[in-house]
């Protein structure tokens, strides 16, 4: 769809209206490509753990942009584009392996592990003949490199020369967050992905929208697990881009959804076998629910022992891959590791309380492109845009719309 | 080779995939043993060693509590499966329990007829056998081909 530039404008109500025309407008898909993924911010590319040991590397991206990650020889980590210097073919094809250098299938040109031009075919041809010109740099044609920082084993990468150290860029806040979960080496326990039938921006709204989660998750209300009645809030960050919210395992509350007659609060509901929400306080906190993001597209997830990094790869408009893997720590005993298996069950595309995430997205994809002109409604919690004790806000959600409008100059 | 085996084999995934398609999801947990197993992976998962399940379950009481999720808690849009399941390879037989795997493909057909091939994969059984001879799942391991799921994973593969 093309739009025309006087619609691209943002609603003069500010960050309490979103206009639907940001879901669908292929310049806006673009521009964001350019100005958020390969500009001044820091994109999650994978777990350390991912990368076990010399020559591990993986794919991974940053926004759109394919993107491989590697451990060289001395154990350092690099990342750099999945785009060969010749023909611009994809350099690694498998999700990951081991490798001592990389190479191009296409006409075998050669990088090490840190992303460098290494050789060329028959650079100087054959027998005198053919070949590349003595005064041809092909090298200044190498793949881009990111710049890399590691945080309690959580590895995020930027091409920007502009974005700042990363903990200044997260903030205190979201930082310790972060450390509350990554607080041992990782064991990695597995992944698989979702294709969202969704703009990438609808999924990250989700995320960070507080407001909906006991109402649309019902299994997730009906077991207490969380509802808006028990203890907890959110946390947004000064840039408005990252969140976190949270609540307490035990429920404070009354009985405001039975009272209101929601579908979420049907009390005769029971698990037949309650084993599966059996949970250990962990960090000892009492914190029974940390759902984290950080600007773009980063989720750093505890849900009781269920611990999960999901990372967003816009395919597209309207077509979004939500990439997860979840963890557990090296450190485990057998229940443990059992425990969180078990909890899995609450996550991802098949997950109790994250089943209707993949879908719910989609549903707005679906009514809002004939809309383009028309606007959301975001004022729960009124048009702030700070942490706040309770999580019937949409306050986080507006503080998308901030970093979002600050990164692109709308 | 055991042919009644086999065709025993053969019938309790057919019954398996008959009541998933035909929305008996309620009859989906007697197709288990008691304490019988059934997880969701990816064939990624698996050749990592890596035992992390979509969906996993350790006895037919949390396939029950799926069940009841599915029809009362969860929300997802109207939609149905069509297994075609391939034949049997009967892998061991060793003190009563059958070890097989099963090909299947599964097209998704949504309220809205849109059709589409959703998932392809194998399934990994150990078939235990009663008194009477009939034949159910200790175990039941879906081993997906992608590690892609479109949208959501609602019914039981």
């Amino acid at each position: 769809m093309t739009m025309t530039n006087d619609v691209r404008h943002w609603p003069a109500e500010g960050l309490t209206r979103v206009p639907y025309w940001l879901y669908s407008d292929r310049d806006i898909y673009e521009e964001e490509q350019a100005r958020i993924f390969q500009g001044p911010t820091w994109n999650f590319l994978c777990l350390e753990a991912e990368l076990p040991g010399p020559g591990s590397y993986r794919r991974s991206s940053l926004g759109a942009m394919p993107v491989v990650v590697t451990r060289d020889a001395a154990g350092t980590l690099h990342a750099f584009e999945n785009r060969c210097a010749h023909r611009g073919s994809l350099l690694v094809l498998n999700e990951s392996g081991s490798a001592r250098d990389i190479v191009c299938v296409y006409h075998n040109w050669s990088y090490d592990l840190c992303g460098n031009l290494t050789g060329v075919a028959f650079r100087k041809g054959l027998g005198g003949k053919g070949g590349m010109p003595a005064d041809c740099r092909p090298e200044q044609h190498a793949p881009r490199k990111l710049r890399l920082a590691a945080l309690n084993g959580l590895v995020f990468g930027t091409l920007s020369d502009d974005t700042p150290d990363l903990e200044d860029h997260l903030g205190p806040d979201i930082a310790n967050r972060i450390r509350r979960v990554m607080r041992a080496p990782v064991k990695l326990l597995g992944s698989y992905s979702q294709t969202l039938p969704s703009n990438w921006k609808l999924y990250m709204e989700n995320v960070k929208d507080s407001y909906h989660a006991s109402l649309l998750h019902t299994f997730f209300t009906t077991f207490r697990l969380n509802r808006l009645s028990q203890k907890g809030g959110i946390v947004v960050s000064e840039s408005g881009g990252h969140h976190v919210s949270y609540s307490h395992a035990a429920d404070t509350g009354g009985r405001e959804y039975e009272q209101a007659g929601m579908r979420a609060a049907q009390d005769d509901f029971g698990l037949e076998a309650p084993q599966l929400l059996d949970a250990v306080d962990e960090v000892g906190d009492g914190v029974g629910l940390q759902i984290l993001s950080v600007f773009p597209t980063f989720v750093l997830q505890q849900i009781r022992n269920s611990l999960a990094v999901r990372r967003l790869v816009p395919q597209g408009v309207e077509k979004t891959e939500l990439a997860w893997t979840c963890f557990g720590f090296v450190s485990d005993d057998d229940a443990m590791t059992e425990r969180r298996l078990r909890q899995a069950n609450l996550i991802g595309p098949a997950g109790y309380i994250s089943m209707e995430d993949g879908a719910a997205p989609g549903f707005v994809q679906r009514a809002v492109a004939t809309a383009p002109d028309l606007v959301s409604v975001v004022e729960m919690g009124g048009a702030s845009v700070a942490s706040e004790d309770n999580r019937v806000t949409e306050a986080a959600v507006r503080g998308f719309w901030k970093a979002y409008r600050g990164v692109m100059g709308i | 080779m055991n042919l009644e085996l086999r065709l025993k084999i053969q019938d309790l995934n057919a019954r398996y995939a008959q009541a998933i398609d035909d929305n008996k999801l309620e009859a989906w947990p007697d197709f288990f043993t008691e304490d019988g197993r059934y997880r969701v992976t990816t064939a990624e998962n698996v050749e990592r060693a890596l035992p992390l399940g979509m969906i996993y379950a350790t006895s037919r009481a949390m396939l029950r509590d799926r069940v009841r999720s599915l029809r009362d808690a969860n929300v997802y849009e109207a939609q149905r499966y069509r297994h075609v399941i391939g034949a049997s390879l009967i892998e061991a037989e060793e003190g009563g329990v059958v070890a097989a795997q099963t090909s299947f493909i599964i097209a998704r057909v949504m309220h809205t007829g849109e059709t589409t091939l959703f998932a392809t994969g194998r399934y990994q059984d150990r078939i235990v056998f009663d008194k009477t001879g009939a034949a159910c799942f200790a175990e039941k391991i879906v081993i997906l081909d992608s590690r892609l799921i479109d949208t959501l994973l609602a019914l039981p593969l």
